[in-house]
């Protein structure tokens, strides 16, 4: 099969759309599916945006799906190792501070950017955010991608501290929605990962199943 | 010398205000469109208090965004074809006649000017109605965004919008609009101008930057 022009040079990215909101309890973190080249061809409808890096830790990825992946992966085995080390489940903090090293340190080769989420026993759910050039800070809801832009009117309206599990997944899916709709380069269904005390929960929700606002 | 080369350099790059925010939607007996108030040329912010709602005549009212200069030109020669076609027909002209005058110029100088202008007004013929005239197409949408920060609030209009919206309802959409829009688009800000028209009247209105809504991170 021929490869369709791709006059960018671009490689895989992942013109996406990826969230991650704490609520009371837990926090959610959600993506697309959709993977492009070029910002013209569709390569994969249902990629899996959201990447376990440990137990109770996610993160996803926005970017050259290249780079997230190998550091990703970079990542993963050198958390296994700290856990391994500290005879305890690593922190979420532990988790986002190794994606920042990697990120920082190769910034100028790299071009991904993570969101990471999850619960530990210290400091219960948290949301960090890695940026593209290695900046790290936490929030208690973050956005990211190329859809993100359509849906932070939305987002700054609606969230809310300390939701329930249900209120936190509607907003999660409308976000993500409302972006999908908006973002060519996002799309296909929503992935959602609810992790809590008490462990990880996968959600899919397919695309005919998504909420429908008014022009639909 | 040097120093006033830079200035100049930097009034001449666009006083644009394609940087900008501009929104309008109607409701069952007019329109509320509305903007904010920042003229932006680089990094410096030029006016921060420009009103771009532009009256077109009585009852019809256009948003600037895009080139300020070529915008407010625009909205001149179609307020001056307008005053005319209003004289000759002998009553207060339709909403569609104003956005197809805004269109007919979009469209022929396509590649000169780039503005692009939101008509919106109230008739008698077909009561509130709002036009986008983007690149010289003219539809007629129940709302419309547009300039930069128009970006970030497009989840925001598509998940609040809903059929039979009242006048109220309509002026706090505008106005959470835009102060969304506002907050984290670094080329809007300063007030936020609007301009609801019914068949009453119209009836222009400005919230400070302080006494716009605030958010959960405010």
């Amino acid at each position: 099969m021929d490869r369709p022009p791709n006059p960018q040079n671009t490689g895989v990215s992942t013109g996406t759309t990826i969230l991650a909101v704490k609520f009371n309890g837990g926090v959610i973190i959600g993506s697309d599916s959709r993977a492009s080249i070029g910002g013209s061809y569709v390569s994969n409808k249902m990629i899996n945006k959201l990447i376990q890096v440990h137990d109770k830790i996610f993160c996803c990825i926005a970017g050259s799906l290249a780079d997230a992946q190998a550091v990703t992966k970079m990542a993963k085995f050198q958390l296994s190792f700290h856990s391994i080390q500290m005879e305890a489940p690593p922190l979420v903090k532990a988790a986002a501070s190794v994606l920042k090293e990697l990120c920082y340190n190769n910034r100028e080769e790299l071009q991904a950017g993570f969101i990471t989420a999850g619960w530990d026993r210290k400091r219960g759910p948290q949301v960090y955010t890695v940026s593209m050039g290695g900046m790290l800070i936490s929030q208690p809801f973050t956005i990211g991608g190329s859809g993100s832009t359509f849906i932070y009117g939305y987002a700054d309206a609606k969230f809310k501290p300390d939701m329930s599990r249900e209120e936190c997944l509607q907003f999660t899916t409308n976000a993500l929605t409302l972006a999908i709709g908006r973002d060519n380069v996002s799309g296909g269904v929503v992935h959602m990962v609810v992790i809590t005390e008490d462990g990880v929960e996968h959600v899919v929700v397919p695309g005919d199943k998504l909420p429908k606002f008014h022009d639909e | 010398s040097e120093e006033e080369e830079c200035e100049h350099q930097a009034e001449s790059s666009s006083h644009s205000s394609d940087r900008t925010t501009i929104i309008a939607i109607a409701f069952e007996g007019g329109v509320v469109i509305g903007s904010d108030s920042r003229v932006s040329a680089g990094a410096s912010v030029v006016n921060r208090v420009m009103n771009k709602l532009s009256p077109l005549h009585d009852k019809i009212y256009c948003a600037l965004s895009g080139s300020a200069a070529d915008a407010q030109t625009m909205a001149e020669i179609v307020n001056y074809q307008l005053d005319v076609h209003s004289i000759e027909v002998g009553e207060d002209p339709l909403v569609r006649s104003a956005a197809t005058l805004v269109k007919n110029i979009s469209y022929k100088y396509k590649e000169e000017l780039s503005a692009h202008l939101i008509v919106a007004g109230w008739d008698r013929r077909a009561g509130g109605q709002v036009y986008v005239t983007l690149d010289g197409l003219l539809a007629r949408q129940p709302f419309a965004i547009g300039g930069s920060g128009s970006s970030y609030i497009y989840g925001f209009v598509d998940a609040e919008y809903r059929q039979g919206m009242t006048k109220k309802d309509c002026q706090e959409f505008v106005v959470n609009a835009l102060a969304l829009a506002m907050n984290r688009d670094g080329s809007s800000g300063g007030v936020a101008y609007f301009v609801t028209i019914d068949k009453d009247g119209t009836d222009e209105k400005c919230i400070l930057g302080n006494k716009l809504p605030t958010f959960f991170d405010e």
